[in-house]
């Protein structure tokens, strides 16, 4: 234990194969999952903090009122106006589903597979997003019509702001799988932002099945 | 494949200050958030000074009642939001990727919007005084009197947007921490050899991550019942007043652990290094530390105990089982000084200044935590002296210990010794000159948040003698700034590791160079420096 007392940084001692070694030692890391897509991870947790904070909002506020919808709004009845919101839903499923091809395929290596899928996923992403757009335009109340236009448009306009924060996240991933920057090894920002765009769609499932099934 | 290998070749031909404002390097942002919150700090001082000073006689002399509003809600907002909260994230972006032996944080440049939204915040917040008055409701903001109709103004919407990317700062900030210390520890550094600042700043990051994201959700819907006509908290318009103290105490009650647990941290690397001794109970501390995290989220409703739409016997129980946790820890310092041999440098002596006073911030808490001795000291002045034990008493001296215990290592010069213990008496004895008072104030049934008092209440003397305590605070400042000015000009210049310290910021350059190491020493316990130092020592004598 004379020369070696001090030991070089990084070096990764769990038998990893040289490649991973050297893309250890690139990025000062660990094994293991890595550190954008446990970033992005611990962000979606935050986010489930947020929308947990404006779904107890909206639980608290329901079991104060005496009846829910209130009376006074026929339009407050949302299960008979659930066509288009249901159409837009299966988009978003739709949109998961094509997000999560482009992951299989860009871990094989298929960068015209990804290119592909997410094109696909961003123009449903879009759809969607005019589809709310028009759905807000056809509803008989609005964000200060008591309680229940509130919570109904803070919980989807919020939604709605995720959504397209996702769909500018995968453009930037679209963009730079255009360049040419990833590789079946190297797709770290792919992963992330599809886990956000899954996160999206979960949120947006509870949503629906909420304000629009069980009204 | 040494670390050198990463250093930026290209050439700078930036200035220094270009350099500063464009950083991305953890050591430099630390000290920009610490930099940036102390003059917060300097501010919010200012504030406090003009709530004393209108408190000291009856009767209003100096301000009207609106101004007074003002100034104790900001001195609330930046103490909390933009002093301590981003102070400790300072000393967390310093010390902890050091202290694990990682060349930076894991996402530098995220790092560096978290440090730059604060300055944009803080002064979003500020900028109430010169647009028709600040948030004048208290930090607490409690509806309905924070709606449009009692808070008009465009005061209140600046604070909320202040906060909320305040928030987003902690959460971004909170993220990095975690990715840090989980991917970018040195090999050896297993989760048992974390040193503990680094444990609780991770288990702050949980807290943030966790809590005030529900903070956000809550200013929004704060931001939309007072700007588009929202009914969340309008009792009047169908909402519930109590579902705002829900939502915002489940965040601020865990801010306090967020203001206290890195202090905690940074208290912990002092007092083994000046007694010479290895910390008491390393695994109870850390489990300790995670035990006040997770019971953390389950005593918000102890501040809406007079509501009546809490259960009262849980969250009380809940309060009290916090405690036990925070005692352990207290028996971990005791025993590690215990026969310890004590070196009363400055930076122990903040660190013994905490003890003291945080033990009395808990023990004025766990009166509050008693159902129907809540009921009484209510909103008095008893809950503003327990805030400020622990705030105070506990987070800004560990604070001023942490800045006197590293700034060797940030600046290679150690701060003038006689000055900070100049320093740490005027500033313990004008805490407790005034706060203790606060305690008598509270029982005698004197509210908080008032301008004014009648003269036959007979709170004159002690209110005179909390206002003389606060000058005495500030004056302690003085000495500080002081310190800090003729230190950096020609401070005493002293080693690497002028403390003898254990943990691995003491094994690098004072300052460290860019990335931090080019070689780190064995890591076999939470020690590592000492090792390094006493099997060199070993050696040396021919063992």
């Amino acid at each position: 234990m004379t020369a070696n007392a001090d030991v070089l940084v990084p070096v990764v001692d769990r038998g990893e194969s040289l490649e991973e070694l050297v893309h250890a030692a690139e990025e000062h890391t660990r094994g293991g999952i890595s550190n954008p897509v446990l970033g992005m991870i611990l962000f979606i947790a935050s986010e489930v903090m947020f929308f947990a904070g404006l779904f107890a909002a909206y639980f608290n506020i329901r079991s104060n009122a005496p009846v829910w919808p209130p009376l006074g709004n026929v339009e407050f009845n949302l299960r008979g106006h659930v066509l288009l919101p249901a159409i837009l839903t299966l988009m978003l499923v739709t949109s998961s589903v094509t997000c999560q091809i482009g992951i299989w395929a860009i871990r094989r290596g298929d960068r015209k597979g990804l290119m592909r899928a997410f094109v696909v996923t961003i123009v449903l992403g879009i759809l969607f997003l005019s589809g709310q757009a028009y759905d807000y335009t056809t509803l008989g109340f609005g964000i200060n019509d008591g309680p229940f236009g509130s919570t109904f448009y803070t919980l989807t306009g919020f939604h709605g702001a995720h959504v397209f924060a996702g769909v500018l996240m995968l453009g930037v991933v679209l963009y730079r799988g255009m360049a040419g920057q990833f590789s079946a090894r190297h797709h770290d920002a792919v992963e992330a932002a599809s886990l956000y765009w899954h996160f999206v769609d979960v949120v947006w499932i509870c949503l629906f099945t909420l304000l629009y099934i069980l009204g | 494949m040494a670390t050198t290998v990463l250093t930026p070749t290209a050439t700078r031909a930036r200035s220094g200050l270009y350099d500063w404002l464009t950083t991305t390097d953890h050591k430099k942002i630390g000290i920009l958030y610490l930099g940036s919150s102390f003059i917060f700090f300097l501010v919010g001082g200012v504030l406090a000074l003009a709530v004393r000073a209108e408190l000291a006689q009856p009767g209003l002399q100096f301000m009207g009642e609106a101004a007074y509003n003002q100034f104790f809600t900001m001195h609330a907002s930046v103490m909390l939001f933009l002093f301590v909260i981003p102070m400790l994230a300072g000393f967390g972006n310093y010390v902890v990727p050091l202290m694990i032996g990682a060349p930076d944080m894991a996402f530098p440049r995220i790092n560096a919007l978290s440090f730059w939204l604060l300055p944009l915040a803080g002064t979003i917040m500020m900028l109430g005084f010169v647009l028709g008055g600040s948030a004048a409701e208290g930090w607490t903001s409690y509806s309905p009197l924070a709606n449009a109709k009692y808070s008009p103004g465009v005061g209140t919407d600046l604070w909320i947007v202040g906060l909320i990317l305040i928030g987003t700062s902690s959460i971004l900030g909170g993220i990095n921490f975690l990715v840090t210390i989980f991917k970018m520890r040195a090999p050896g550094m297993t989760m048992f050899r974390l040193p503990i600042l680094a444990w609780t700043v991770l288990v702050t990051s949980v807290l943030v991550i966790l809590g005030t994201p529900v903070l956000t959700s809550a200013l929004i819907m704060l931001f939309i019942d007072r700007n588009y006509g929202g009914s969340f908290f309008d009792p009047a318009g169908g909402g519930n007043a109590v579902l705002w103290q829900n939502v915002f105490w489940f965040y601020s009650h865990p801010a306090v652990y967020i203001m206290v647990l890195p202090a905690m941290g940074i208290v912990s690397e002092i007092i083994p290094v000046f007694s010479r001794k290895p910390l008491f109970g390393y695994k109870a501390f850390v489990f300790a530390t995670a035990t006040i995290g997770a019971l953390g989220f389950s005593v918000w409703a102890h501040h809406m105990f007079t509501t009546g739409s809490v259960y009262l016997p849980f969250f009380s129980f809940m309060t009290f089982l916090i405690a036990v946790p925070t005692g352990v820890k207290m028996f971990n310092w005791i025993a590690t000084m215990w026969k310890g041999s004590i070196q009363f440098s400055a930076a122990m002596l903040f660190a013994l200044g905490f003890l003291t006073m945080f033990l009395i911030g808990g023990l004025n808490g766990a009166f509050s935590a008693s159902v129907p001795v809540d009921f009484a000291i209510h909103d008095t002045y008893w809950i503003v002296a327990h805030i400020h034990y622990v705030l105070f008493g506990g987070s800004v001296f560990a604070i001023f210990g942490g800045l006197f215990y590293w700034f060797p290592k940030m600046f290679g010069v150690k701060l003038n010794e006689t000055l900070g213990k100049i320093q740490f008496v005027v500033m313990f004895v004008g805490f407790n000159m005034t706060f203790f008072p606060m305690h008598e104030l509270g029982l005698m049934g004197m509210p908080r948040r008032i301008a004014d008092y009648s003269p036959m209440a007979g709170w004159n003397d002690l209110n005179l003698v909390a206002t003389i305590g606060g000058f005495l605070i500030a004056a302690s400042v003085l000495p500080f700034l002081w310190n800090v000015f003729i230190s950096l000009r020609g401070g005493e210049r002293v080693g690497d590791d002028p403390w003898e310290g254990n943990t691995l910021e003491w094994a690098t350059t004072s300052p460290p160079p860019p990335y931090n190491f080019d070689r780190l020493p064995e890591i076999r316990s939470e020690r590592p420096v000492f090792d390094q130092r006493h099997r060199l020592a070993g050696r040396a004598t021919g063992h």
